[in-house]
């Protein structure tokens, strides 16, 4: 059986980015599927590879990450700066954050507009059929 | 605090003759990088930096080779090149058994794989310029590409994109340049020697934008 867990973006806005990932992580190593609303900043998104990487024993192998992020059209030099300042002032809200643990995901598969998510239980199902 | 050292320290690099310029190889698991630099190594030191293997996560530590004199079109640079271990998101012991590994080579080699990748994203703050090295074969939208670069670009340290294994039939390279179009983008085959005097090229504008 699959969990997912939403967490919506006023959950860890109050966090400092040691405990955004240390939350992060507690819910995937409990093997939930995250549904982050939002995403983290790239350097917390590497500190959160880096956490991994020391978390990684015999029952946890690692998490899958992927982010939908709507590319904005931003022509303007008004619409720059407004797009700045909300980003600045409540964080990174938009697009959505998927994060899981690597027993459960297989595989994440992105193009531009569309995200396949690939569990592991699937494949081997699908093998089985076969 | 940290920003203010920084901007200070690009400041006092554009006033003095910078000898050696560090330049990162970074890039996912079997993308290429080490037989790349390698190529660079070979072409101008004579020496190679490191091990190369059909199994990921060969480099699973560190390489470095200093002084790598590189003369091109009348220019001349000294870089220290640093080859890095691949970054990944998960490490599975058991994916180095298909590759007649037993299970305890697998576990030192998963354990030491994780390790790297921890050394690899310490080291990203040091780096002068970065090489993010790409298989040309695969999909290019995946999270550990967008984070790396992302996170250089945060960094403000000017990453060059080189899409490797182009002698392949099934690379596309206007799939990366579409995947990171903010970011310059050459094809080169390391492996079978393509496009490495384009990759020179983009090397040293990479470098005159860096300031260095």
């Amino acid at each position: 059986m699959l969990t997912l867990q939403f967490v919506p973006y006023h959950e860890i806005e109050s966090l400092v980015s040691e405990d955004r990932i240390k939350k992060l992580l507690g819910l995937v190593k409990e093997n939930k599927i995250v549904l982050l609303q939002g995403r983290l900043k790239f350097i917390e998104e590497t500190k959160l590879i880096e956490s991994t990487m020391e978390e990684i024993n015999a029952t946890f192998r690692g998490i899958e990450i992927c982010t939908i992020y709507p590319k904005k059209r931003t022509n303007t030099f008004y619409e720059i700066l407004k797009n700045e300042l909300v980003k600045t002032l409540l964080g990174e809200r938009e697009g959505l954050t998927i994060i899981g643990p690597a027993t459960l995901i297989k595989e994440i598969k992105r193009d531009p507009n569309k995200v396949l998510l690939l569990a592991t239980e699937m494949v081997k199902k699908t093998k089985k059929k076969r | 605090m940290v920003d203010f050292f920084k901007i200070l320290n690009r400041v006092f690099n554009l006033f003095r003759q910078r000898s050696h310029i560090k330049l990162g190889f970074y890039g996912p698991p079997n993308s290429g990088k080490t037989t790349l630099a390698n190529k660079l190594c070979l072409d101008w030191v004579g020496e190679k930096i490191g091990k190369v293997s059909k199994i990921p996560h060969e480099t699973r530590e560190i390489q470095t080779k200093e002084k790598v004199n590189i003369k091109h079109k009348g220019k001349e640079l000294t870089f220290n090149i640093i080859d890095t271990p691949g970054i990944a998101t998960k490490i599975d012991y058991e994916d180095f058994l298909k590759y007649n590994l037993n299970k305890k080579e697998a576990q030192t080699r998963a354990k030491e794989a994780t390790k790297g990748i921890i050394e690899a994203i310490k080291w990203l703050d040091d780096m002068d310029c970065v090489l993010i090295v790409l298989d040309a074969t695969l999909n290019p939208y995946s999270q550990v590409n967008i984070t790396i670069i992302g996170n250089l670009a945060a960094r403000k340290i000017p990453v060059l994109i080189v899409a490797n294994k182009m002698d392949l039939k099934k690379a596309n390279l206007k799939k990366i340049e579409a995947a990171f179009p903010q970011y310059p983008v050459i094809g080169v085959s390391a492996f079978k020697d393509v496009n490495i005097d384009g990759l020179y090229d983009s090397l040293f504008r990479l470098v005159k934008r860096g300031g260095y």
